[in-house]
């Protein structure tokens, strides 16, 4: 995998259970808060605790975009407004030109809700579907991107990338390819999952749902805690003049397991060569990077697999899961933590993984159960998801 | 930077097309008519994948290995992009239907598989192959979109990847919805430089929003282009087939299309 040339990260935001924007989740990271709780969600009782957006149903979408009338969709624009975030997107379309910019986007059950939702409103004579339900601008994978490139009057190349808990890395390294082909000169790239019936019930039929708060390299760690989120960047070929970029993409490593749909490979070998690729297209060696934001869901078999990729390749680099904070966002989660690893950078601050009561002693890594300042140069965040899909992003500092 | 790429290979299944061999004269000539489209079992797969593999994997792994069989190609080291509009139809209908029943009991085998890269994933395993994969998704631009990705990977990485569309009707009530009018899969290995066994130089390209979007002459062929976002592939499929020079311009998204420059080899 060769070098590749670095890629202006312009801006960003995100929205998650800790909150809208950066600062607030600046303040969250430092503070060592988690926007974790044990309640229901919709009609769901699972004992079980979710990272729950506030406020995602309070603000409807646009008038000439109520098709896509969904939560993925609401919270994506909300997210998008977030730190004024959607006018830089339009800035950059001015500048660029609509055609010349691209929307790349993760999720993993795109507006499923609504069709489980729609599937309790079945006609009782027919089975038909409610008339109100809009399958293209809801239910399909596509359908969060069509809303942010009709939101933005964005015309260039769009697609959904759907590789489950990795979907939102990958598209970092989707957008940073068709720059350097020079067929865009900048993307809109991001992730969107919000909470469903599908996720909640089917990851507790896979026993991989924590009854407690999830607690990433905890010895008595029980599975992960569900959130849902939006988390957004963009990329251009150059950052505006007089503007200085928030972060420079270095590195988007990927590889598969080929192991198994719902196990990590046991030594994490398809996850140690994502950080290897990384690394590689970087130009870095693994002593370069300063901390690694982890997958770390905080089930036993993902920790333990990843702990052990973590080692070989980093060694002793300082690292931490953040979703004892947000919980898994599963699609939205690469770029959720691409967003928190950039925050790092800003604030020159590791995060303290979260709800570790007693560190699991069979895990190597050099997991941070504490906050502190350290001096970050370069940053990788892992993401990994079913069907042994592995990406490792590597973000670096802007250096005047 | 120049998008071309070289085609190695094809797999294709769809109503009235069994492989590329049996295909390519029908789509360059004429006579093609429809007919039920057979799902293979992937008998790559280990027994237990075998067992929980949907009609969407089974189709996406039937086009993969033709094209890999055509080409003499080892999966072991190719990287993957699938494309699907829809994915698993069945498997999302029955977990609807079950979340909105009253004991609400997912089966863990079936939320496994509602993954969009649920293909992906059992190719991987088949072949054993940590190879990079992307699964995406465009609603009726998956095919182009697919295109675009797997040519870009191909130039940036300078590897060949072997690109995999496929989509599959769902059952009712969404097929009223989403009324996909047949199963559709096709495969394309593309490679960075042109070997002893490329077919094609295809060079895709955004094209200006006015570009007028091919179609197929033949009426039937034309209701499949339009009835699934894979068959959309048919105009390339057809310039293919016919040999020669030709540009292709395929439905990709408003405001967008995807122009495809094809120098047979």
């Amino acid at each position: 995998m060769k070098r590749i040339v670095p890629v202006p990260v312009t801006a960003y935001t995100l929205a998650t259970a800790l909150g809208k924007g950066r600062d607030v989740h600046a303040e969250a990271l430092r503070a060592g808060r988690s926007g974790l709780a044990a309640k229901p969600f919709e009609t769901v009782e699972l004992p079980t605790w979710i990272g729950e957006v506030p406020g995602v149903d309070a603000q409807p979408l646009p008038p000439a975009l109520a098709a896509f009338e969904c939560r993925n969709n609401r919270l994506a624009w909300q997210a998008l407004q977030a730190d004024g975030f959607d006018a830089q997107v339009r800035a950059a379309a001015a500048r660029w030109g609509a055609h010349r910019v691209g929307v790349f986007l993760g999720t993993s059950t795109s507006g499923i809700l609504q069709t489980e939702l729609a599937y309790r409103r079945r006609d009782a004579a027919t089975g038909a579907l409610p008339a109100d339900f809009h399958y293209a601008e809801t239910h399909n994978t596509y359908s969060v991107a069509a809303f942010a490139r009709a939101l933005l009057g964005l015309t260039g190349p769009a697609a959904v990338l759907s590789t489950a808990c990795s979907s939102s890395a990958k598209v970092f390294g989707q957008a940073q390819r068709m720059i350097a082909l020079g067929l865009i000169d900048a993307a809109l790239v991001g992730g969107v999952d919000s909470l469903c019936l599908t996720t909640l019930y089917g990851f507790h039929s896979l026993e991989l749902l924590s009854p407690d708060v999830c607690r990433p390299w905890d010895a008595g760690r029980h599975g992960l805690s569900l959130g849902e989120a939006g988390a957004f960047a963009l990329l251009e070929r150059t950052a505006p003049a007089g503007a200085v970029p928030q972060g420079l993409l270095l590195g988007c490593g990927e590889s598969s397991d080929g192991h198994h749909m719902s196990s990590p490979h046991p030594e994490g070998l398809g996850a140690a060569e994502a950080m290897q690729a990384a690394l590689a297209q970087a130009g870095l060696q693994a002593a370069d990077i300063d901390y690694v934001n982890l997958h770390g869901t905080a089930t036993p078999n993902n920790d333990q697999a990843e702990d052990l990729a973590v080692s070989a390749v980093f060694g002793a680099v300082p690292c931490s899961s953040t979703k004892g904070a947000t919980g898994h966002t599963l699609g939205a989660a690469g770029a959720v933590e691409a967003a928190l690893s950039l925050l790092s950078l800003r604030e020159q601050w590791i995060p303290a993984g979260l709800h570790v009561r007693q560190r699991d002693p069979s895990l190597h890594a050099n997991y941070q159960t504490t906050g502190r300042t350290a001096r970050l140069r370069h940053v990788a965040s892992n993401s990994f998801g079913f069907g042994g899909s592995n990406t490792c992003l590597v973000f670096g500092e802007v250096t005047q | 930077m120049t998008t071309t790429v070289y085609l190695e290979a094809l797999g294709l299944l769809g109503p009235g097309l069994c492989d590329w061999p049996q295909a390519a004269p029908l789509l360059a000539q004429g006579g093609w008519q429809a007919s039920d489209v057979p799902m293979p079992a992937p008998q790559r797969l280990p027994a237990a994948e075998r067992r929980r593999a949907g009609a969407v994997v089974k189709l996406s792994i039937a086009v993969a290995d033709q094209a890999c069989t055509a080409a003499g190609c080892d999966p072991l080291q190719l990287a993957t992009v699938f494309s699907s509009s829809s994915g698993d139809g069945a498997n999302c209908h029955a977990l609807c239907e079950t979340l909105a029943g009253t004991d609400r009991l997912v089966s863990p085998t079936r939320f496994t598989n509602s993954v969009h890269n649920a293909p992906a994933g059992y190719w991987h395993i088949a072949t054993q192959s940590r190879a990079p994969s992307t699964s995406l998704c465009a609603h009726d631009a998956s095919f182009a979109s697919g295109l675009l990705e797997a040519a870009v990977q191909v130039v940036a990485w300078q590897r060949p990847v072997l690109l995999v569309a496929a989509d599959v009707p769902y059952p009712e009530p969404l097929h009223a919805v989403r009324p996909l009018t047949a199963p559709f899969g096709v495969a394309m290995l593309l490679a960075p430089q042109r070997g002893a066994r490329s077919l094609a130089a295809l060079t895709p390209t955004l094209a200006p929003a006015s570009a007028a979007v091919d179609g197929c002459d033949d009426a039937g062929l034309e209701a499949l282009r339009v009835g699934v976002p894979a068959a959309r592939s048919l105009p390339l499929l057809q310039a293919l087939a016919r040999g020669g020079t030709h540009t292709a311009v395929l439905d990709h998204l408003p405001g967008c299309p995807l122009q495809v420059d094809v120098v047979a080899l």
